[in-house]
C-alpha cells in the first residue's frame, strides 16, 4: 500500500482530487480563498466539460454527421442517392431541428429574441404532453390501482399491514381536504394523519442523513485508499 | 455556566470535528458490525436472478460524481451480478457528468475480473444523450436511432451485441442506477408504464423514499436504497466493497445524529423549563 504515484496522468488526477477536497473540506472551518478557488475552477471545469459532451455526445452524431451523409448522398445500405438512407440513419429533415436549435441563441440578440420563443413553444409543448401521460399511466393509474388492497388476505400479519395501509391513506388524504374546519370527526381524522405523515417525514430525514454522510465517506474512502493507499 | 448553556453556545464546528472522527474511525479500525439483506434488496437479487441467463439487459446508469459513494457499489455489484448470469449488457447514461465515471467504472470491474469479455460484444457503453424523457421515449423506438454512436465514437449498428436490439422489447428487464432527475421515476413513468419493461431500480438513500409506492405497486421489482442498499446486495452476492467497508462509519455517523437531535430537545427542554420556573 503506498500513495498515489506523482508520475501518471491518473495519480496527478488523484493528488489534483485530493488537494481540492481539502480545499473544499477547509470551508467547515469558514470560508477562504482555497474553498473559492475549488468552487470557481469547479464551475470552469463543468462549463466546459458540458460544452465538449455535447458536441460529441449529441450534436455531432444526431444532427451533423447524419445531415452531412444525408446531402452526400450516403446510406447505410449499399444504395446511394440523396433518399438512400434508411429511417433512422442519415434524416435531411434534421435541419428543421438544427433550425430551432439555432433559434434558440437569437435571446442573444435583442431584437430578434422573439424567435426562440418558437423553440422553447416546441420544447415546453413535448415535454408538457411527456410528463402528463406519463404521470397519467406510471403514477395516477398505477398508484391507484395498488392502493385499492383487500383488508383481509388470509393472512393475519398480511391484513394488518393492509388495514395501517388503508387507515393511513385515509387519514393523510383528510389531512389535505381544507374545505372544512378540521373538527370532530376529521379533527381527529386529520390528526391521526398527520401521525402517519410524520412517520413518512422522519423517514425522510433518516434516508437524506444517510445520503449525505455517505458522501463524507465516499470522500474519505477516496483520501485513505486511492491517494493515501493505507486502507484497501 | 450550565451544561445547557455550554451546549447551548457550542461552536458547530466541535460537531463537525466530531463527525469527522467518527466516519474515520470505523473507516481505519473496521468495526464489522452486524448487516442484514432486507426485502427491497433480496426482491432485486431474485428479480435478477429471475433474468433468463444470456439475456441482452439494458443498464441505465444515471448518476454523476455526486453520486459516487452510493451508485458505484450498486453498479459494480449489478453489473458482476448480469455478468455472471453471462447476460450482454448495454449500458446507457442521461445525466452529462456521468458517461465518463460510468465507463471508468464498468472498464475497471471488466477489465480485471472478466478479461474475456469483449467490448462490443458482451458488453457496451453507448454513452450519454441529451434529452431526459425524450431519449427514453427515442429509445423506445429504436435503440440505435436515439445512440447512433456509443461512448467511443464507434458506430453501434456494426456492433455484434447490438444485433437484433430493435427497442425495450429486446430486453427482459431494465436495471437502473440513478441519482435524481432523469432517472427512476422518469424510466417507470416513461418506459415501465409505457412499455411494460420490468425494472429494478438502485437510487440514493435522499431520494429512496419516494420510490417506495412503485415497489409496493409492483412497478419495481426491487430496490436498492442508498449506501445501506448498496450494503446489502453486496451482501446478498457475497462481496465485500466499498459501501460494506463504510457501513460501519454509516451507524456511527447516524447514532452521533441522534444523540445530537437528542441532546439538543433536553437543553431545549431544560432552558424552557428554568424559564417557567
Amino acid at each position: 500500500m503506498s500513495p498515489a504515484p506523482f508520475n501518471t496522468p491518473e495519480g496527478i488526477g488523484i493528488w489534483i482530487g485530493a488537494l481540492l477536497t481539502f480545499c473544499v473540506f477547509s470551508f467547515l472551518y469558514k470560508d477562504n480563498p482555497f474553498y473559492k478557488l475549488a468552487e470557481h475552477l469547479f464551475v470552469g471545469v463543468s462549463a466546459g466539460y458540458y460544452i465538449i459532451l455535447n458536441w460529441w455526445t449529441v450534436i455531432y452524431p444526431n444532427l451533423l454527421e447524419p445531415l452531412t451523409k444525408a446531402f452526400a448522398g450516403k446510406g447505410v445500405t449499399e444504395r446511394t442517392g440523396m433518399f438512400a438512407a434508411e429511417l433512422g440513419d442519415y434524416r435531411g429533415f434534421l435541419l428543421f431541428p438544427a433550425l430551432l436549435g439555432v433559434l434558440l441563441f437569437t435571446r442573444l440578440f435583442g431584437r430578434i429574441g422573439w424567435l426562440s420563443r418558437w423553440s422553447l413553444a416546441i420544447i415546453i409543448g413535448v415535454y408538457a404532453g411527456l410528463q402528463t401521460t406519463g404521470f397519467a399511466q406510471g403514477d395516477f393509474v398505477a398508484q391507484v390501482q395498488a392502493s385499492l388492497q383487500p383488508l383481509w388476505t388470509g393472512n393475519f400479519l398480511t391484513s394488518v399491514s393492509a388495514v395501517i395501509f388503508t387507515v393511513g391513506l385515509i387519514t393523510s388524504l383528510l389531512f389535505f381536504f381544507f374545505s372544512r374546519e378540521h373538527k370532530g370527526a376529521l379533527g381527529v381524522a386529520s390528526r391521526i394523519g398527520v401521525f402517519f405523515l410524520m412517520v413518512g417525514f422522519g423517514a425522510g430525514y433518516g434516508y437524506t442523513v444517510m445520503s449525505r454522510v455517505s458522501l463524507l465517506i465516499g470522500r474519505f474512502q477516496f483520501l485513505l485508499e486511492d491517494w493515501l493507499g493505507i486502507v484497501r | 455556566m450550565s451544561l445547557a448553556t455550554f451546549f447551548e453556545k457550542l461552536d458547530r464546528r466541535w460537531i463537525f470535528l466530531a463527525m469527522g472522527l467518527l466516519v474515520l474511525f470505523p473507516l481505519l479500525f473496521p468495526l464489522a458490525l452486524p448487516l442484514f439483506v432486507s426485502s427491497p434488496v433480496a426482491s432485486f437479487v431474485k428479480a435478477v436472478d429471475s433474468i433468463p441467463d444470456g439475456s441482452k439487459v439494458l443498464m441505465s446508469c444515471d448518476y454523476d460524481p455526486s453520486g459516487i459513494p452510493e451508485m458505484v457499489p450498486m453498479t459494480r455489484t449489478a453489473l458482476r451480478h448480469l455478468l455472471d448470469k453471462k447476460c450482454k449488457v448495454i449500458i446507457t447514461v442521461l445525466w452529462n457528468g456521468g458517461p465518463g465515471l460510468v465507463d471508468k467504472v464498468v472498464r475497471k470491474v471488466v477489465d480485471e475480473e472478466y478479461p474475456d469479455l469483449k467490448y462490443g460484444v458482451d458488453y457496451v457503453n453507448l454513452g450519454y444523450k441529451a434529452g431526459d424523457e425524450a431519449v427514453m421515449v427515442l429509445m423506445g423506438q429504436g435503440i440505435v436511432n436515439a445512440f447512433p454512436k456509443d461512448y467511443r465514437g464507434s458506430d453501434t449498428r456494426s456492433m455484434p451485441i447490438m444485433r437484433g436490439v430493435r427497442d425495450y422489447s429486446s430486453f427482459p428487464m431494465l436495471v437502473n442506477i440513478s441519482s435524481g432527475y432523469p432517472g427512476t421515476k422518469e424510466w417507470v413513468q416513461q418506459v415501465q408504464a409505457r412499455f411494460h419493461l420490468p425494472m429494478v431500480a438502485g437510487v440514493t438513500a435522499v431520494s429512496a423514499p419516494e420510490f417506495y409506492p412503485y415497489l409496493q405497486s409492483g412497478q419495481l421489482l426491487g430496490l436498492l436504497g442508498g449506501m445501506a442498499g448498496a450494503a446489502e446486495y453486496e451482501k446478498a452476492r457475497g462481496e465485500k466493497g466499498s459501501a460494506t467497508r463504510g457501513m460501519d462509519a454509516q451507524s456511527l455517523a447516524h447514532f452521533f445524529v441522534a444523540f445530537c437531535i437528542l441532546l439538543g430537545n433536553v437543553v431545549q427542554w431544560t432552558k424552557r423549563r428554568r424559564a417557567g420556573a
